[in-house]
């Protein structure tokens, strides 16, 4: 990627330019990315929901058609993108709503619900499919 | 008395007022969701491997039906205010920018109306 310096402006790094080479990324940062990463992503996961909920009301063939796609491997794989990227969001959430009322602005306590956020996430995930693999 | 218009002040030349109302609706929904979500994928979860009248039968309940309606309505409100943020801090061009705003409005009204008339539709249906 090139980056034009405006006309008149001797040549300078800018930002994006740090990514990568300069800048060294920080567990609390790359949490940052992902939420807003998965926001985004979930965004569109809605799409999945509406897309299932009126497929459904469209009756057993059109659900058919939907379901399909849902069961085979790649909907699967959709789907616990989905779930981890729901409940990744959920719990990286909390975290920021403990932000809001002032706690765990402490760098290691940000580190450490951090961490958190990362495992509960996961493990909230594997508890999902567990149940779904185990009905 | 302030000559300002209202237009005036909202471009952030001033206070308009109400500059709290985006952040707090956002943590409101947060936290609605935070219940909603968890009923939802572990419920959907329960339904792996279910068929169309499975699937029928849960939508059917009074209970799920207004949950789901629930979690549509604060799920797509909550989603709008994000992409709207995510809009507002990457795109710099105002018209686009002001384009983009009407579409993230419309498009997630029309995938919120269209997913509560898909539940009532079921949950309502013989």
């Amino acid at each position: 990627m090139s980056h034009q310096p405006p006309k008149g402006l001797p040549s300078r790094p800018m930002s994006p330019f740090m990514l990568g080479q300069y800048y060294r990324f920080q567990l609390t940062s790359v949490l940052s990315f992902i939420h807003r990463l998965t926001g985004i992503g979930l965004s569109f996961g809605t799409l999945l929901l509406a897309g299932w909920l009126i497929t459904l009301a469209g009756g057993p063939e059109t659900y058919g058609m939907f379901a399909k796609h849902l069961t085979a491997w790649y909907g699967q794989v959709l789907l616990f993108c989905w779930s981890w990227a729901l409940l990744y969001h959920l719990c990286n959430g909390i975290r920021h709503l403990g932000w809001d009322i002032g706690k765990g602005y402490e760098l290691k306590t940000a580190y450490a619900t951090g961490y958190a956020v990362v495992i509960v996430s996961l493990l909230l995930t594997a508890s999902v499919w567990a149940v779904a693999c185990l009905k | 008395m302030s000559m300002r218009s209202p237009l005036g002040q909202a471009r952030g030349l001033g206070s308009a007022k109400d500059g709290t109302h985006h952040f707090w609706v956002q943590r409101i929904s947060a936290v609605a969701l935070i219940p909603l979500s968890l009923w939802f994928v572990f419920s959907v979860a329960q339904l792996a491997g279910g068929d169309f009248y499975m699937v029928r039968h849960w939508v059917h309940a009074p209970s799920v039906a207004i949950t789901l309606v629930l979690f549509v309505v604060a799920a797509l409100y909550h989603s709008m205010l994000g992409v709207q943020v995510v809009i507002e801090d990457y795109i710099g061009n105002e018209g686009s920018k002001i384009v983009a705003l009407l579409l993230n409005k419309f498009l997630h009204a029309i995938v919120a109306v269209s997913t509560i008339f898909a539940v009532l539709k079921v949950a309502l249906g013989s």
